[in-house]
């Protein structure tokens, strides 16, 4: 059998192990979903009024600058889930088992990530819905909603590569749930929720040039319209990068331990 | 000349500092039970691992099912299956779907990992448990499942690290009577456990291992034959006529929990009518007194106590 087949094949049934294990126990997908879903209303209701007033508007102006924040926001925080449950993973004997069979090594990882992408997709279309009950009013053609779509799809994947390099790297699933912490913050660190010029120097330099930025300002820009500038050659950039990166890092990682 | 299906010399591990294979060297016929038996620690979990592909060894050189463990170690994963000692089951899947599982990443055609599936789960004992998920079953059947997912595609060569450690004794002898099974089919087996009746039970060969070293390689009748006899063991009613016992014999194992020395003896009257004067004479009177045969337990107290005597 060639590299490929075996490749493809271990990688499909690692997948199928995956998503029997995601569907019987929905808890954690249910709340992947419902988290983003709060934060939301959070930002539209309790804050929105006053933040909205900052950009020149009310509630309604808010809701539509808030809405890609709040979708990257989701996937750093399914970051940590990931995590955990590779890390878990990790500790089973079922791990050292595949270990000591012919298979393609990274098929075990290549499963984890297609499940969590599979779950975040999934989380952020009903985001998305609520967000377009609640006012959020994008002006995007099939087009423009496909760039997005594919953008953040190419995010998800780095940064769940990044989440299961994190998980493997970590000892315990606990140490495993406090790694991708800072990534929850950098949509706050970013254009998220409020627009860098407003921030103090040192802070907006770092806003600026820090990835989840140029991602969330291409999302806007597609959905929405606002200038996209070099943001989404940028954005692209990033996340091939950090998903090349992070997908060497846990397949060595892999082989290693 | 008979094939060997494990053949490894000058095994070598350490971890930092500590020493954990010290020149391990090992022969394992094709078809045959092998066990290695030692104390925790000893280093038998690491042979299997190094053995079966999971961990590289320092230094030695490796031939499983007749391929080179350091050059081609995924010929050897296609040869091999290992049953650990925790177990390598997908608690989250059902019995029947670990198992098909394991017929996809053997790529056993559909139909084939299906009919696998249905004789293994009938033959461990499993069918009904088959569609709740592993991780409601008891330590036995985890077992069991575990050992059913190490046979799907009929490995050559299975590794059995402390098969029965946690089990019932029921559960025990049911493992047991499914490793006879095993090699009656021809299958080599590689077993390490820390209970001598275990290795007695079922191996054709037996190496003790003791400190990453081999301490003794034999049929266990050999084994037994390397020692005059069996042992006396001398319960005493304080701790202080342990203490007395002891230093007057200058021989022994004690136990001061349980206030029992245990000396190597080949159990003649003589050598009781001895020991019992000698004691009489100093005044340090056993409250009871045990006389063993020969067994495993002895030949594994009395090279592993002397190790322990010489580090001292």
């Amino acid at each position: 059998m060639s590299t490929l087949t075996l490749a493809v094949r271990d990688s499909s049934t690692m997948i199928r192990r995956q998503l029997k294990g995601l569907l019987r126990y929905p808890s954690m997908t249910v709340q992947l979903v419902i988290t983003p879903v709060v934060l939301l209303l959070l930002f539209v209701y309790v804050f929105g009024g006053t933040l909205g007033a900052g950009l020149g508007g009310g509630r309604d102006v808010y809701v539509n600058y808030v809405v890609p924040g709040i979708l990257l926001m989701a996937v750093a925080t399914a970051a940590t889930g990931t995590a955990v449950m590779v890390a878990t993973d990790m500790t089973e004997g079922i791990i050292a088992r595949f270990r000591t069979m012919r298979i393609w090594r990274a098929s075990v990882l290549t499963g984890h990530v297609v499940g969590a992408v599979i779950q975040q997709l999934l989380g952020m279309a009903v985001l998305i819905g609520v967000a377009l009950a609640i006012g959020f009013s994008p002006n995007a053609t099939a087009v423009e909603w496909l760039a997005a779509t594919g953008l953040l799809t190419l995010f998800v994947v780095a940064i769940t590569w990044l989440s299961v390099a994190l998980g493997m790297k970590s000892p315990t699933p606990e140490a495993a749930s406090n790694a991708p912490m800072p990534l929850i913050l950098l949509p706050f660190l970013g254009s998220g929720f409020v627009p860098t010029d407003s921030m103090p120097t040192v802070l907006r330099w770092f806003a600026e040039y820090q990835p989840f930025t140029p991602i969330m300002e291409t999302v806007r820009g597609l959905l929405l319209g606002t200038p996209i500038g070099s943001s989404a050659a940028i954005a692209t950039a990033w996340c091939v990068g950090i998903a090349a990166v992070s997908y060497l890092w846990a397949k060595n990682t892999f082989n290693k331990a | 000349m008979t094939n060997l299906a494990i053949a490894a010399n000058g095994l070598r591990k350490s971890y930092g500092d500590k020493v954990v294979l010290d020149g391990v060297d090992l022969t394992v016929p094709e078809g045959t039970i092998f066990s290695l038996l030692g104390p925790n620690g000893a280093g038998k979990t690491t042979t299997v691992q190094i053995l079966s592909t999971l961990t590289r060894a320092d230094g030695g050189t490796v031939q499983v099912a007749g391929h080179d463990l350091a050059r081609r170690p995924d010929d050897v994963r296609g040869a091999i299956g290992v049953t650990g000692q925790y177990s390598a089951v997908d608690k989250l899947l059902t019995g029947e779907e670990n198992l098909l599982l394991m017929a996809d990443l053997k790529h056993l055609p559909r139909g084939e990992g299906r009919r696998k599936a249905a004789e293994l789960l009938e033959r461990f004992d499993l069918v009904e448990a088959g569609r709740k998920p592993a991780g409601t079953y008891s330590g036995g059947m985890q077992r069991r499942l575990d050992l059913a997912m190490t046979l799907v595609g009929d490995p050559r060569l299975i590794f059995l690290d402390e098969p029965t450690t946690g089990l019932d004794p029921r559960s025990r002898r049911s493992m047991w009577q499914i490793v006879r099974e095993l090699v009656a089919d021809g299958v080599t087996i590689f077993l390490t456990t820390q209970y001598l009746e275990e290795a007695d039970e079922l191996a054709d060969r037996i190496a003790l291992l003791d400190h990453g070293r081999l301490i003794a390689e034999g049929t266990a009748e050999e084994l037994k034959r390397l020692i005059p006899g069996g042992h006396i063991e001398l319960t005493f009613a304080d701790a202080h006529l342990l203490d007395a016992a002891r230093r007057l014999l200058g021989t022994g194992v004690a136990d001061p929990e349980a206030l029992t020395l245990q000396l190597p003896s080949d159990g003649s009257v003589r050598a009781i009518r001895e020991l019992l004067s000698l004691l009489d004479e100093h005044s340090v009177d056993p409250t009871e007194m045990n006389v063993h045969t020969p067994d495993l337990d002895d030949v594994f107290l009395t090279l592993t106590g002397q190790q322990k005597e010489t580090l001292r």
